[in-house]
């Protein structure tokens, strides 16, 4: 038995009909043809299908798209702004921050989210002292507040990088 | 995955009425570990109720300086919370432990405290497994045991909790609020989950329907010195060999007062009561501490595959309580 729902989707509104079984992933990328989340592990391991739910970053693939009618979501491809990469994919680019690819859309896509959150003051588990106002973001906290989204080829030496020259592109201090 | 019928309420008391009527149906809120887990088969529910968007989401200051956290509060909101990061510590740096960014965004406190065990051979739904599969036998013993319990198993099981957030709160004397279709109960945390017995498809006390409407944590001044340890296979991003949540009150270099709660060791957060006890009123010192932990482990029962818990554990207690009295960074 097939449901209505609606997507807001990078911006577009997408209405579509789903068993109630589907993921969001899979709404996003068989049924909508939004293929910039990937499906790595399909169990919430590998972050390859991670997207801006609502204004947060999330595992598309551990959400059932129906139980999210409505929401607004944001992929990789909804980063960009009238064909101008996000600063983020820039930097990605930049620094070489991948090599086969696959794992890239959803670890740029948790990277401006993680940001987010550290502009939000929360902490990590490599923040120090929880109860201090402050965040700093150094490698150490880039390492551990991406750690959901895995690299096969191993390109964290050059991601890590990238996510810090895009952190200290809007926070010149 | 097995087809289900989805339904949403229009507020809790539906929600639960609807659930109670469908023996073979689950409450639905992040679906961080359902989801996955109706996915590997583990569990087939008929029914999902989606209490998501039901549920409170607010942490609420209380008349006695206790806090009152709604069920459907995220993981990340709780562990960001400047009164939980200043008042309760122990709790916020469990939540950090746990889990990704991701997920801890969708997590919630109610969900969280149900999450159901990560043995492998829980998942595994080709092997024997008495908490999936009751009477069908456990496959953990006489296997792979690394991540299993060392202290209250039984013969039928022998896994572990998983949770973080839960020897947090545990420590923290947190009690569970619940609504069923008898109307609300609360639970204190120490007897919300459940040792396996001979009923280890029963991980906590309650019933079909009952739903997890919020978490209250009393005022605790002495939890300002407080702190979660955790010991795993990775940096992050993983479940826990071990894990001490601790909290002291020192006056004059003598425990006056102290809390403890274990992870990773047993089928529920593990209450280190003896390690309590034999601390009140022990001088602040490493050969306390080590007592402490003795006496609490004197009742373990490891296995071959899980042996090296029994010292990990001393010597994270020890650490911690430590750390705990010098104050400074971890």
């Amino acid at each position: 038995m097939e449901v209505g729902i609606t997507l807001n989707v990078d911006g577009r509104r997408r209405k579509l009909a789903i068993d109630p079984r589907t993921t969001l992933l899979d709404a996003l990328r068989e049924r909508l043809g939004i293929t910039s989340p990937k499906k790595g592990c399909d169990h919430g391991q590998c972050g390859a299908c991670t997207v801006l739910l609502d204004g947060r970053r999330a595992n598309s693939c551990l959400a059932l798209a129906i139980a999210y009618d409505g929401a607004e979501i944001v992929t990789a491809e909804g980063l960009a702004t009238d064909g101008d990469l996000h600063p983020m994919q820039r930097a990605f680019i930049e620094h070489d921050g991948f090599q086969c690819g696959y794992c890239t859309p959803g670890q740029v896509v948790s990277a401006v989210g993680m940001l987010q959150e550290v502009e939000a003051g929360w902490p990590s588990h490599a923040t120090v002292d929880v109860g201090a106002g402050d965040v700093s973001l150094g490698d150490e906290e880039i390492r551990e507040r991406m750690s959901g989204n895995l690299c096969r080829c191993g390109a964290y030496a050059n991601i890590v990088p990238a996510i810090r020259q895009a952190t200290d592109a809007r926070d010149p201090e | 995955m097995k087809p289900f019928r989805y339904e949403r309420a229009t507020d809790m008391a539906e929600a639960v009425a609807t659930l109670a009527a469908e023996p073979g149906g689950a409450f639905l809120a992040g679906g961080t570990n359902l989801v996955d887990l109706m996915k590997v088969g583990v569990v087939e529910p008929d029914l999902l109720v989606d209490v998501r968007r039901l549920a409170s989401a607010t942490i609420e200051d209380l008349p006695d300086g206790a806090l009152r956290v709604g069920a459907a509060v995220t993981n990340s909101d709780l562990a960001a919370d400047r009164r939980i990061r200043s008042r309760y510590p122990v709790l916020s740096e469990a939540l950090l432990s746990g889990a990704s960014g991701q997920l801890r965004n969708v997590a919630t406190v109610g969900g969280n405290l149900l999450q159901r065990t990560r043995c492998v051979y829980f998942y595994d739904t080709t092997t024997p497994c008495n908490k999936r599969q009751p009477g069908s036998g456990c496959s953990a013993i006489g296997g792979y045991t690394r991540y299993h319990a060392i202290l209250g198993a039984s013969a039928s099981c022998i896994a572990t909790h998983p949770s973080d957030m839960a020897v947090g709160l545990l420590a923290l004397d947190a009690t569970v609020l619940v609504l069923g279709p008898n109307g609300e109960r609360s639970i204190p945390l120490s007897e919300f989950h459940r040792l396996p017995g001979d009923e280890p498809q029963r991980d906590t006390v309650l019933a079909h329907g009952e739903l997890i409407t919020a978490v209250d944590l009393p005022r605790l001044p002495f939890a300002e010195r407080s702190r979660y340890y955790k010991v795993r296979d990775r940096a992050s991003y993983a479940f826990a060999l071990v894990s001490v949540a601790a909290a002291l009150d020192l006056a004059d270099g003598v425990v006056q007062d102290a809390r403890i709660a274990l992870g990773g060791v047993a089928h529920k957060p593990w209450r280190a009561t003896l390690a309590e006890a034999s601390l009140r009123g022990a001088p602040a010192t490493e050969d306390s501490f080590l007592r402490a932990a003795d006496e609490e482990l004197a009742r373990a029962e490891p296995l071959a595959g899980n042996a090296f818990k029994v010292p990990l554990l001393r010597n994270t207690l020890t650490k911690v309580l430590r750390q705990l009295v010098q104050g400074g960074a971890r």
